[in-house]
Protein backbone atom coordinates (compact mmCIF):
# COMPACT_ATOMS: atom_id res chain seq x y z
CA UNK A 1 0.00 0.00 0.00
CA UNK A 2 1.30 3.29 -1.23
CA UNK A 3 0.42 6.10 1.10
CA UNK A 4 -1.31 9.60 -0.57
CA UNK A 5 0.34 12.54 1.49
CA UNK A 6 -1.16 14.97 -1.23
CA UNK A 7 -0.13 18.41 -2.12
CA UNK A 8 1.63 18.91 0.77
CA UNK A 9 3.71 15.81 0.74
CA UNK A 10 7.27 17.93 1.27
CA UNK A 11 5.92 19.24 4.57
CA UNK A 12 5.06 16.23 5.81
CA UNK A 13 7.91 13.98 4.72
CA UNK A 14 10.28 17.13 6.40
CA UNK A 15 8.68 17.01 9.41
CA UNK A 16 9.36 13.40 9.86
CA UNK A 17 12.62 13.25 8.56
CA UNK A 18 13.52 16.30 10.53
CA UNK A 19 12.57 14.76 13.90
CA UNK A 20 13.83 11.47 12.89
CA UNK A 21 17.87 12.94 12.67
CA UNK A 22 16.87 15.75 15.06
CA UNK A 23 16.82 11.99 17.45
CA UNK A 24 19.67 9.98 15.82
CA UNK A 25 22.29 13.40 16.37
CA UNK A 26 20.42 13.07 20.16
CA UNK A 27 21.22 9.16 20.36
CA UNK A 28 24.45 9.23 18.64
CA UNK A 29 26.03 12.32 20.64
CA UNK A 30 24.77 10.35 24.11
CA UNK A 31 26.58 7.20 22.95
CA UNK A 32 29.51 8.99 22.03
CA UNK A 33 29.91 10.83 25.50
CA UNK A 34 29.45 7.42 27.56
CA UNK A 35 32.36 6.26 24.60
CA UNK A 36 34.40 9.37 26.08
CA UNK A 37 34.01 8.92 29.53
CA UNK A 38 34.41 5.37 29.99
CA UNK A 39 37.53 5.93 27.90
CA UNK A 40 38.53 8.70 29.59
CA UNK A 41 38.17 7.24 33.82
CA UNK A 42 39.76 3.87 32.08
CA UNK A 43 43.14 6.01 30.90
CA UNK A 44 42.86 8.00 34.66
CA UNK A 45 42.95 4.38 36.54
CA UNK A 46 45.49 2.66 34.22
CA UNK A 47 47.94 5.66 35.78
CA UNK A 48 46.93 5.08 39.42
CA UNK A 49 44.56 7.83 40.16
CA UNK A 50 41.51 6.07 41.45
CA UNK A 51 38.79 6.82 44.07
CA UNK A 52 39.54 7.23 47.52
CA UNK A 53 37.19 4.10 47.80
CA UNK A 54 39.68 1.95 45.87
CA UNK A 55 36.82 1.04 43.63
CA UNK A 56 36.93 1.68 40.32
CA UNK A 57 35.18 4.78 38.78
CA UNK A 58 33.30 2.63 36.40
CA UNK A 59 31.71 0.48 39.01
CA UNK A 60 27.78 0.10 39.01
CA UNK A 61 27.34 -2.71 41.39
CA UNK B 1 15.91 -0.21 46.50
CA UNK B 2 14.31 2.47 47.39
CA UNK B 3 14.05 5.65 46.75
CA UNK B 4 16.64 7.06 48.92
CA UNK B 5 19.08 4.25 47.75
CA UNK B 6 18.98 5.90 44.23
CA UNK B 7 20.30 9.26 46.09
CA UNK B 8 23.79 7.59 45.79
CA UNK B 9 25.63 7.84 42.13
CA UNK B 10 26.90 3.92 42.40
CA UNK B 11 23.39 2.68 42.96
CA UNK B 12 21.91 5.01 40.24
CA UNK B 13 24.10 3.64 37.78
CA UNK B 14 23.20 0.26 38.66
CA UNK B 15 19.80 0.75 38.06
CA UNK B 16 20.26 2.36 35.17
CA UNK B 17 22.55 -0.51 33.42
CA UNK B 18 19.96 -2.83 34.71
CA UNK B 19 16.92 -1.12 33.64
CA UNK B 20 18.25 1.13 29.97
CA UNK B 21 17.73 -1.97 27.61
CA UNK B 22 14.16 -2.31 28.44
CA UNK B 23 13.35 0.80 28.74
CA UNK B 24 14.58 1.38 25.03
CA UNK B 25 13.29 -1.96 23.49
CA UNK B 26 10.08 -0.43 24.66
CA UNK B 27 10.18 3.18 23.24
CA UNK B 28 11.45 1.27 19.66
CA UNK B 29 8.22 -0.89 20.11
CA UNK B 30 6.07 1.59 20.64
CA UNK B 31 7.46 4.06 18.12
CA UNK B 32 6.55 1.53 15.72
CA UNK B 33 3.25 1.07 16.73
CA UNK B 34 2.85 5.03 16.74
CA UNK B 35 4.26 5.60 13.39
CA UNK B 36 2.16 1.95 11.67
CA UNK B 37 -1.06 4.00 13.01
CA UNK B 38 0.10 7.39 12.08
CA UNK B 39 0.71 5.46 8.41
CA UNK B 40 -2.93 4.10 8.55
CA UNK B 41 -5.04 7.59 10.28
CA UNK B 42 -7.42 8.75 7.84
CA UNK B 43 -6.85 11.99 6.49
CA UNK B 44 -8.43 15.19 8.06
CA UNK B 45 -11.66 16.65 6.39
CA UNK B 46 -9.88 20.54 5.97
CA UNK B 47 -6.29 19.82 6.40
CA UNK B 48 -5.75 16.37 4.11
CA UNK B 49 -2.89 14.28 5.39
CA UNK B 50 -1.34 17.43 6.39
CA UNK B 51 -2.62 16.35 9.69
CA UNK B 52 -0.14 13.58 10.05
CA UNK B 53 2.19 16.15 11.18
CA UNK B 54 -0.13 16.72 14.53
CA UNK B 55 1.43 12.89 15.17
CA UNK B 56 4.80 14.22 15.59
CA UNK B 57 4.51 17.77 16.74
CA UNK B 58 2.51 17.61 19.14
CA UNK B 59 4.35 15.12 21.29
CA UNK B 60 7.57 17.34 20.93
CA UNK B 61 5.52 20.38 22.01
CA UNK B 62 3.97 18.81 25.29
CA UNK B 63 7.95 17.20 26.10
CA UNK B 64 9.43 20.64 25.57
CA UNK B 65 6.96 21.65 28.28
CA UNK B 66 6.99 18.50 30.20
CA UNK B 67 11.11 18.48 30.34
CA UNK B 68 11.13 21.59 32.00
CA UNK B 69 8.94 20.60 34.02
CA UNK B 70 11.56 17.72 35.22
CA UNK B 71 14.00 20.38 35.71
CA UNK B 72 12.25 22.43 37.89
CA UNK B 73 11.55 19.57 40.26
CA UNK B 74 15.13 18.92 39.67
CA UNK B 75 15.81 22.35 40.66
CA UNK B 76 14.18 22.06 43.87
CA UNK B 77 16.23 19.35 44.48
CA UNK B 78 19.30 21.42 44.20
CA UNK B 79 18.05 24.65 45.76
CA UNK B 80 16.28 22.91 48.66
CA UNK B 81 17.14 19.14 49.64
CA UNK B 82 20.52 19.59 47.92
CA UNK B 83 20.13 16.08 46.15
CA UNK B 84 23.15 14.87 45.01
CA UNK B 85 21.09 13.69 41.31
CA UNK B 86 19.53 17.08 41.53
CA UNK B 87 21.71 18.91 38.98
CA UNK B 88 22.65 15.84 37.33
CA UNK B 89 19.24 15.65 36.65
CA UNK B 90 18.56 18.92 35.21
CA UNK B 91 21.70 19.72 33.45
CA UNK B 92 21.16 15.91 31.26
CA UNK B 93 17.57 16.92 30.71
CA UNK B 94 18.62 20.43 28.90
CA UNK B 95 20.07 19.62 25.45
CA UNK B 96 17.19 16.48 25.57
CA UNK B 97 14.36 19.26 26.42
CA UNK B 98 15.60 21.78 23.93
CA UNK B 99 15.98 19.28 20.90
CA UNK B 100 12.80 18.68 21.62
CA UNK B 101 11.33 22.23 21.57
CA UNK B 102 13.40 23.04 18.40
CA UNK B 103 11.69 19.71 16.61
CA UNK B 104 8.00 21.31 18.07
CA UNK B 105 9.17 24.85 16.24
CA UNK B 106 10.15 23.25 12.81
CA UNK B 107 7.38 20.67 12.60
CA UNK B 108 4.77 23.39 13.80
CA UNK B 109 6.80 25.85 11.18
CA UNK B 110 6.12 23.12 8.53
CA UNK B 111 2.38 22.53 9.42
CA UNK B 112 2.12 26.18 9.57
CA UNK B 113 2.91 27.32 6.32
CA UNK B 114 0.41 25.38 3.93
CA UNK B 115 -2.25 25.78 6.69
CA UNK B 116 -2.20 29.28 8.04
CA UNK B 117 0.03 30.75 4.57
CA UNK B 118 2.97 31.44 6.98
CA UNK B 119 6.01 29.69 8.02
CA UNK B 120 6.08 32.07 11.22
CA UNK B 121 4.09 34.16 13.55
CA UNK B 122 4.55 36.33 16.42
CA UNK B 123 1.16 35.16 17.94
CA UNK B 124 2.06 34.34 21.60
CA UNK B 125 2.05 30.38 21.53
CA UNK B 126 4.68 30.82 18.95
CA UNK B 127 6.60 33.31 20.64
CA UNK B 128 6.41 32.34 24.42
CA UNK B 129 8.05 28.49 22.52
CA UNK B 130 10.67 30.33 21.18
CA UNK B 131 11.06 32.20 24.28
CA UNK B 132 11.12 28.64 25.90
CA UNK B 133 13.99 27.46 23.08
CA UNK B 134 16.34 30.69 24.23
CA UNK B 135 16.01 29.78 27.25
CA UNK B 136 17.15 26.34 27.36
CA UNK B 137 19.91 27.38 25.24
CA UNK B 138 21.10 30.02 27.65
CA UNK B 139 20.86 27.40 30.53
CA UNK B 140 23.05 25.11 28.82
CA UNK B 141 25.48 28.24 28.07
CA UNK B 142 25.60 29.03 31.70
CA UNK B 143 26.48 25.31 32.66
CA UNK B 144 29.42 25.36 30.03
CA UNK B 145 30.33 28.83 31.42
CA UNK B 146 30.95 28.09 35.12
CA UNK B 147 34.05 25.41 35.60
CA UNK B 148 32.65 25.14 39.20
CA UNK B 149 29.78 22.47 39.29
CA UNK B 150 28.16 23.26 42.35
CA UNK B 151 27.90 27.20 41.91
CA UNK B 152 26.89 26.30 38.45
CA UNK B 153 24.28 23.96 39.51
CA UNK B 154 22.86 26.71 42.38
CA UNK B 155 22.52 29.85 39.27
CA UNK B 156 20.85 26.92 37.02
CA UNK B 157 18.78 25.79 39.24
CA UNK B 158 17.56 29.67 39.89
CA UNK B 159 17.07 30.58 36.22
CA UNK B 160 15.36 27.35 35.68
CA UNK B 161 12.91 28.00 38.58
CA UNK B 162 12.16 31.88 37.13
CA UNK B 163 11.76 30.14 33.36
CA UNK B 164 9.04 27.89 34.77
CA UNK B 165 6.81 31.37 34.74
CA UNK B 166 6.67 30.72 31.38
CA UNK B 167 4.91 27.42 31.09
CA UNK B 168 1.56 28.60 31.99
CA UNK B 169 2.26 31.56 29.57
CA UNK B 170 2.36 28.74 26.76
CA UNK B 171 -0.02 26.60 28.19
CA UNK B 172 -3.02 29.39 28.67
CA UNK B 173 -1.20 31.60 25.53
CA UNK B 174 -4.30 30.82 23.13
CA UNK B 175 -7.10 31.14 25.70
CA UNK B 176 -5.48 34.88 26.95
CA UNK B 177 -4.50 36.10 23.62
CA UNK B 178 -6.17 36.05 19.99
CA UNK B 179 -3.44 33.94 18.07
CA UNK B 180 -3.40 32.20 14.97
CA UNK B 181 -2.81 28.51 16.91
CA UNK B 182 -5.60 26.72 17.63
CA UNK B 183 -7.32 26.37 21.22
CA UNK B 184 -6.15 22.62 23.48
CA UNK B 185 -8.12 20.24 21.47
CA UNK B 186 -6.78 16.71 23.64
CA UNK B 187 -6.50 18.07 27.15
CA UNK B 188 -9.65 20.39 27.74
CA UNK B 189 -12.88 20.88 29.71
CA UNK B 190 -15.36 18.41 28.45
CA UNK B 191 -12.76 15.49 26.90
CA UNK B 192 -11.08 15.77 23.99
CA UNK B 193 -11.90 17.47 20.36
CA UNK B 194 -10.20 14.54 18.49
CA UNK B 195 -11.95 12.00 16.67
CA UNK B 196 -10.55 8.40 18.18
CA UNK B 197 -8.89 7.94 14.91
CA UNK B 198 -6.74 10.60 15.35
CA UNK B 199 -6.31 10.16 19.44
CA UNK B 200 -5.03 7.12 19.80
CA UNK B 201 -2.24 7.15 17.52
CA UNK B 202 -1.82 10.60 18.96
CA UNK B 203 -1.60 9.02 22.46
CA UNK B 204 0.81 6.00 21.24
CA UNK B 205 2.81 8.52 20.02
CA UNK B 206 3.10 10.77 22.93
CA UNK B 207 3.74 7.99 25.26
CA UNK B 208 6.26 6.86 23.39
CA UNK B 209 8.31 10.26 22.92
CA UNK B 210 7.65 10.17 26.61
CA UNK B 211 9.62 7.10 26.97
CA UNK B 212 12.35 8.49 24.49
CA UNK B 213 12.38 11.25 27.03
CA UNK B 214 13.08 8.80 29.93
CA UNK B 215 15.55 6.49 27.84
CA UNK B 216 17.42 9.19 27.09
CA UNK B 217 17.28 11.51 30.64
CA UNK B 218 18.53 8.18 32.24
CA UNK B 219 21.45 7.60 29.97
CA UNK B 220 22.73 11.40 29.74
CA UNK B 221 22.74 11.20 33.49
CA UNK B 222 24.91 8.36 33.67
CA UNK B 223 27.52 10.47 31.28
CA UNK B 224 27.29 13.09 33.61
CA UNK B 225 28.14 11.50 36.79
CA UNK B 226 30.82 9.57 34.99
CA UNK B 227 31.88 13.19 33.71
CA UNK B 228 31.75 14.47 37.39
CA UNK B 229 34.02 11.12 38.40
CA UNK B 230 36.15 12.22 35.43
CA UNK B 231 36.74 15.25 36.68
CA UNK B 232 37.48 14.18 40.57
CA UNK B 233 40.08 12.08 39.37
CA UNK B 234 41.73 14.71 37.09
CA UNK B 235 41.48 16.93 40.66
CA UNK B 236 42.94 14.65 42.04
CA UNK B 237 45.99 13.89 39.86
CA UNK B 238 46.82 17.73 39.66
CA UNK B 239 46.82 17.64 42.95
CA UNK B 240 49.84 14.50 43.38
CA UNK B 241 51.52 16.37 40.85
CA UNK B 242 51.49 19.56 42.56
CA UNK B 243 52.17 17.84 46.07
CA UNK B 244 54.85 15.95 44.57
CA UNK B 245 56.88 18.93 42.28
CA UNK B 246 56.63 21.01 45.70
CA UNK B 247 58.47 17.89 47.76
CA UNK B 248 60.88 17.77 45.21
CA UNK B 249 61.17 21.45 45.16
CA UNK B 250 61.81 21.00 49.17
CA UNK B 251 64.49 18.31 49.08
CA UNK B 252 66.35 20.07 46.28
CA UNK B 253 66.72 22.88 48.56
CA UNK B 254 67.69 21.33 51.95
CA UNK B 255 70.32 19.27 49.51
CA UNK B 256 71.74 22.49 48.49
CA UNK B 257 71.73 24.26 52.24
CA UNK B 258 73.56 20.63 53.26
CA UNK B 259 76.33 21.19 49.86
CA UNK B 260 76.49 25.12 51.02
CA UNK B 261 76.77 24.21 54.70
CA UNK B 262 79.46 21.21 53.32
CA UNK B 263 81.64 24.00 51.57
Amino acid sequence: MIMSLGPYASFIVTSYAAAALVVAILIGWIALDYRNQTQRLRELEERGITRRSGRSALDAS
Amino acid sequence: MTLIDLANPTRFLALTARVLPWLAAATVILLAIGLYQTALAPDDYQQGATVKIMFIHVPNAWLSMFVWGVMSIASLGTLVWRHPLADVAAKAAAPIGAAFTFLALLTGSLWGRPMWGTYWEWDARLTSVLILFLMYLGLMALWRAVDDPSRAARAAAVLTLVGALNLPIIKFSVDWWNTLHQPASVMRMGGSALDKSFLIPLLVMAIAFTLLFVTLHLAAMRNEILRRRVRSLQMMQASRVAFSSEMGAASRGQNASKEAGAA
